[in-house]
């Protein structure tokens, strides 16, 4: 049979072969020339997922929590999972919802995103719903729980200093700083969350995972071998003692003002109050922009850090500083003793001294210990007009450098951010107010911490470190290390030591005599405690407000400064209470308070009616919500002034334009079609 | 004689047995890659598939040793009777049917459902077989020929009668039979060129069509230079022919399609092979985005993705990102052949296409050793059934012919498209094993 083969079958067998080829020159086509389809695979089929590792804590110098990382849990949904089955009523009540509004949220979860996928049922359940939930998860097909973390202050304190994070703006994107973040993305917005972003934020992780035709994600692409790994955010150690910090808030509470506490040693802050403060709390998640504008609103003005952003005048505790560099200059010696008999009449002008008994300011320590203004009046006038300098301009200049090496007139460059500078007047300030035409006379009252001087808190109490470390600081910060590394490169510049002056020692064991002697018999004998040698300064600051576009003399701030021990200090302090009265009477208790907590751990028994006083003397003073609504409405006036007048000019410009173009119109196109 | 000394398991012919247990065994491999996850606890999931087209394999298995020990004169003289029962099945699936996405072909209670036109398919090939080989038919007489085109056509129109035109149109794979046994040449030319020129009016640019077909037309003239210079009618007929191919090309197909057609069909025409409409052919105002593609456009493009995306080596066994995470549907049934393409690229593909050649090859090859012509004409039966199936499955994966729903042999999942190639395989190894019989 097979010799007379049948010619057909080789027809056959071609149309076979051909066929196979036509298929693999197509086959070649597609997978072999083609690249797009490669293209496409991959766009349909791989999910790029961005990993947010966990941010840093914060934590106070014993190691306990300030700021950390929370679980909480969201209810998740796949509404298709969902049966017919499901026990809406028991799940309800689990949930504690009504049926309705679980039918109105099973429906948003839907339309948000889609039924074959996953959505948010109910964001961040309360404890109680996690609980009860979590004991019934398997009657409810369908309803998952999904962790997630949340920012959390425990302590509900230091808000300002700690800061707060929140999501990227648009026009934060632009900029370069902002280049690895991406819409959605959350930064810090203030605070140390603000500085330490890059260390406490870590690094993102991306894995590539596979996806199906309903867009959920499945099991890694190539085993996981393309995804790079998040790095968790680094812990930040403090100085702060959490402590201190709340003793702190509550002796402010009610007030407004600020304390800055320092460890002279290394210019760590132990701690820091702005009053009045808020629950740091408050500005997470999804109710920050409510409350944000509710603080920002208060006419107290709790979204101002009054520790590094507020100005206040030093008064009497400048008193230091203008008699070291009255040391210094060569102007007086520590035996030097001024005749006043109750104020200062050597420029015309009387400035009162609230002592007048005579002999009080026979020399340097007792004129301190008394806070006398004429004498420390007097010495800015020996330091101005001293013959070594030749000239009052540049005794002023000389003045000035003294004050910029203390640290006033420029940020001390603390680790939290949008400090202010303060005011620390030189000669061309005073050029430009009196026109060059002013002698020592004119601003005399800068010598006991009136007049053109203004200071931050911080920058106070950076001033008293340097009296106490007997001439040099670091600059204040908080953080003590970064994970554990106290040499992170971030540190670096304030483990640097800034000799400012070169005041002998002896000088400075003077000032220092004289401000022990004011806690122990002169103006701040409510500082005094057993067993310490406290050295301080008291302050009565005089101030003004506008008031209906006059200015008006408020109440005097309270003001004290102190450091302590006298011999080896470990805490340098500075206090301000806003419009309430004597330095001694206010400041100073807040002051010797926190000087007892830190360095003997506790408050004393005999001290706890002191305290209790503090805690719930209220010294908000009423005007201050007057002065604020008023600035308010001026404000809003002014607003609506300059949007008038822009109308106004628009409409103007709009009118003069369609005036122009009538005239065009009519000269060109109407002639030409006559 | 010596092939009779041996026993029934030595008188099998080893090659195709090999051919068709390496098909069988990629097919399970397949459909395990297709469903496999990594999340996966255990390899062996009844639930899964794979699983169960491993028992159907082992069913298959066992049906076809009972044909091997089976007399071989038992399928001739059976013939007709199946035949008649297969006829009855489909009529009776007419009307007792049970409705499986959207076709009307499956019978039985759940769980034991199957296709009464894919059994049909061995009845019709023994009858075939039967009637050709019967020493009563002169297949050079028109009524015999009718006779055996209605063999074929009749369980067609019954199939086409349960929506299940894909099945039908396989029946048509009997006249490549009948074609061997002395239908004349130019209907298997005429039908061949019909469909190779629908198809390339559809799929190549018209100038490249038309050189196509003129240069086709130069070389046929070539081959027959002789023919022509003495015979004047084939020189009409060649010119004849061009001239057909032309008008049918270049002037009725885009006629039909700018003025007859409506929008709808022509997208659906084309989105059928996985095209785009192209621009020529949009009606005014119809813009390329706006169709919204359905199903069948749908399965295409994913499955041009699938195949397209192994490139040469392919991505690798379980790592078929598009036939792993379900884009290509039907992907375990009429479009397993996306996990080959995209798993094992053109290199896999080319061999799988080897292996399909091979065994069809091989099939002609025992079918033209047979001594009976019963036997020869059933060999060509089951190398055609398998030559179609193959051809329009992998074409309409790669976009070349129209997705109507016909399996891969041996590969895609399913029972009943396993057993009855099975049956078919088996029952050619049979007869080949007694090929020296004459068997009437």
């Amino acid at each position: 049979m097979s010799i007379a083969a049948n010619p057909r079958q080789f027809v056959i067998r071609t149309i076979f072969i051909s066929m196979a080829i036509i298929m693999l020159i197509r086959l070649f086509f597609l997978q072999v020339v083609e690249d797009k389809y490669k293209v496409m695979a991959n766009d349909i089929a791989i999910f790029r997922k961005v990993v947010y590792p966990p941010r840093g804590a914060i934590l106070d110098r014993r190691g306990k929590p300030m700021l950390y990382n929370e679980r909480v849990y969201d209810l998740m949904v796949t509404p298709s999972n969902v049966g017919k089955s499901l026990d809406t009523q028991s799940l309800c009540e689990v949930l504690g919802i009504t049926t309705q509004d679980f039918t109105k949220m099973l429906n948003k979860t839907r339309i948000k995103s889609g039924p074959m996928r996953k959505g948010v049922f109910i964001e961040e359940m309360s404890a109680q719903q996690t609980a009860r939930f979590q004991e019934n998860m398997y009657n409810f097909p369908g309803f998952e729980m999904a962790e997630r973390f949340r920012r959390t202050y425990p302590r509900a304190s230091a808000a300002l200093m700690l800061g707060y994070i929140g999501e990227v703006s648009p026009d934060m994107l632009k900029k370069e700083q902002y280049a690895s973040y991406q819409q959605g993305d959350y930064t810090g917005m203030n605070g140390l969350e603000r500085s330490y972003e890059d260390v406490l934020r870590g690094q993102r992780g991306v894995h590539f995972l596979e996806r199906d035709n309903f867009n959920r994600p499945r099991e890694p692409y190539k085993g996981g071998t393309l995804d790079t790994q998040e790095i968790a955010g680094k812990n930040l150690e403090l100085y702060l003692d959490a402590d201190l910090q709340e003793l702190g808030e509550k002796l402010m509470r009610n007030k407004l003002g600020a304390v800055v506490a320092i460890d002279p040693k290394t210019g760590g802050i132990l701690a820091m109050v702005s009053a009045p403060n808020y629950d740091p709390n408050l500005l997470r998640g999804t109710e920050r922009t409510k409350n944000y504008s509710k603080l920002y609103r208060d006419a107290t003005k709790p979204l101002l850090n009054r520790a590094t952003q507020a100005y206040y005048q030093p008064g009497s505790t400048m008193k230091p500083m203008t008699a070291l560099i009255g040391l210094d200059v060569g102007a007086i010696t520590p035996s030097f003793g001024y005749p006043c008999a109750g104020g200062y009449y050597a420029c015309g002008k009387r400035i009162g001294c609230t002592h007048t008994g005579g002999g009080h300011a026979a020399n340097l320590r007792l004129a301190m210990a008394h806070s006398c203004n004429a004498y420390f009046v007097h010495v800015f006038r020996l330091i101005a007009d001293n013959k070594k300098f030749g000239g009052v301009k540049k005794g002023v200049q000389a003045w000035h450098k003294y004050c910029y090496d203390f640290g006033f007139g420029h940020p001390t460059g603390v680790d939290i951010p949008f400090e202010m500078s303060g005011k620390a007047p030189d000669s061309n300030t005073y050029n430009k107010m009196y026109n060059g035409s002013w002698n020592s006379c004119t601003m005399l009252f800068v010598g006991m911490g009136q007049g053109e001087i203004a200071l931050t808190p911080l920058q106070l109490a950076n001033a008293m470190c340097i009296i106490a470390n007997k001439g040099y600081y670091y600059t204040p910060h908080f953080v003590k290390s970064i994970g554990n590394n106290p040499n992170d490169p971030l540190l670096k510049k304030y483990h640097e030591k800034h000799v400012v002056t070169h005041i002998p020692d002896t000088f400075f064991d003077v000032v220092a005599k004289g401000m022990q002697d004011v806690v122990e018999h002169g103006t701040g004998t409510v500082a005094k405690m057993e067993g310490i040698e406290i050295c301080a300064k008291t302050g009565t600051v005089e101030n003004k407000a506008v008031v209906n576009g006059q200015a008006m003399k408020m109440k005097d701030h309270s003001v004290f400064v102190a450091f302590a021990p006298r011999v080896n200090p470990r805490i340098a302090i500075a206090v301000v209470v806003e419009n309430a009265g004597f330095g001694a009477t206010w400041a100073g208790p807040v002051a010797s308070l926190m000087i007892e907590k830190y360095l003997l751990d506790s408050v004393s028994s005999k001290r706890k009616g002191l305290q209790e006083k503090m805690y719930n003397a209220n010294l908000v003073n009423k005007y201050t919500y007057a002065i604020d609504s008023a600035q308010r409405l001026r404000d809003a006036a002014r607003m609506q002034r300059r949007e008038d007048q822009k109308r106004i000019t628009d409409s103007i410009a709009f009118a003069k334009d369609s005036i122009k173009a009538m005239r065009f119109f009519n000269k060109y196109y109407i002639k030409k079609n006559k | 004689m010596s092939a009779q000394s041996k026993s029934i398991f030595g008188r099998l012919d080893t090659l195709t047995l090999v051919l068709y247990l390496s098909l069988v065994f990629i097919g399970v491999m397949t459909v395990f890659s297709v469903e496999h996850r990594s999340t996966d606890p255990s390899i062996f999931m009844m639930n899964k598939n794979h699983m169960r087209q491993f028992i159907w394999l082992g069913v298959s298995l066992f049906v076809g040793l009972i044909i091997i020990f089976t007399d071989s004169k038992f399928f001739s003289s059976f013939a007709y009777l199946s035949y008649t029962i297969g006829i009855s099945l489909l009529i009776i699936t007419i009307f007792a049917g049970s409705d499986v996405k959207g076709s009307h072909s499956w019978l039985g209670p759940p769980g034991l459902r199957f296709q009464p036109g894919e059994v049909c398919k061995i009845f019709t090939s023994l009858a075939l077989s039967k009637f050709l080989s019967s020493p009563d038919t002169n297949f050079q007489t028109l009524r015999h020929r009718l006779i055996g085109a209605a063999f074929a056509l009749a369980p067609a129109v019954l199939i086409i009668l349960q929506k299940e035109t894909g099945l039908a149109l396989v029946y048509f794979c009997f006249f490549l039979v009948m074609y061997r046994e002395g239908l004349p040449n130019i209907i298997l030319i005429i039908g061949f060129s019909l469909v190779a020129l629908t198809l390339a009016s559809l799929l190549v640019d018209r100038l490249v069509l038309f050189i196509i077909i003129t240069a086709l037309t130069a070389a046929g003239g070539y081959l027959i230079r002789r023919e022509l210079k003495r015979n004047v009618s084939a020189r009409i007929l060649l010119v004849g022919a061009w001239l057909v191919c032309i008008l049918f090309s270049q002037v009725m197909v885009p006629v039909l399609f700018k003025y007859v057609l409506q929008k709808h069909q022509i997208e659906r025409i084309y989105s059928t092979l996985g095209q785009d409409v192209p621009e020529s052919y949009m009606k005014s105002g119809q813009k390329k985005d706006e169709k919204k593609g359905n199903v069948s456009d749908y399965n295409v493009k994913q499955s041009k993705i699938a195949i397209g995306s192994g490139g040469f080596w392919g991505k690798g066994f379980l790592n078929g990102t598009s036939t792993k995470n379900e884009f290509v549907p039907e992907q375990h049934t009429d479009f397993i052949f996306c996990a080959i393409g995209e798993q094992f690229g053109f290199f896999g593909s080319g061999i799988l296409i080897a292996l399909y050649v091979s065994l069809m090859l091989r099939l002609i090859y025992l079918a033209e050793r047979q001594r009976s012509a019963f036997s020869r004409i059933y060999g060509y039966c089951v190398a055609s059934i398998l030559f179609f199936h193959f051809a329009i499955n992998i074409s309409m994966t790669i976009g070349l012919a129209p997705v109507i729903g016909i399996t891969l042999p041996f590969l895609s999942y399913g029972g009943s498209s396993l057993l009855s190639f099975s049956i078919l395989m088996f029952i050619m190894l049979r007869l080949d094993s007694d090929r020296q019989v004459m068997i009437r």
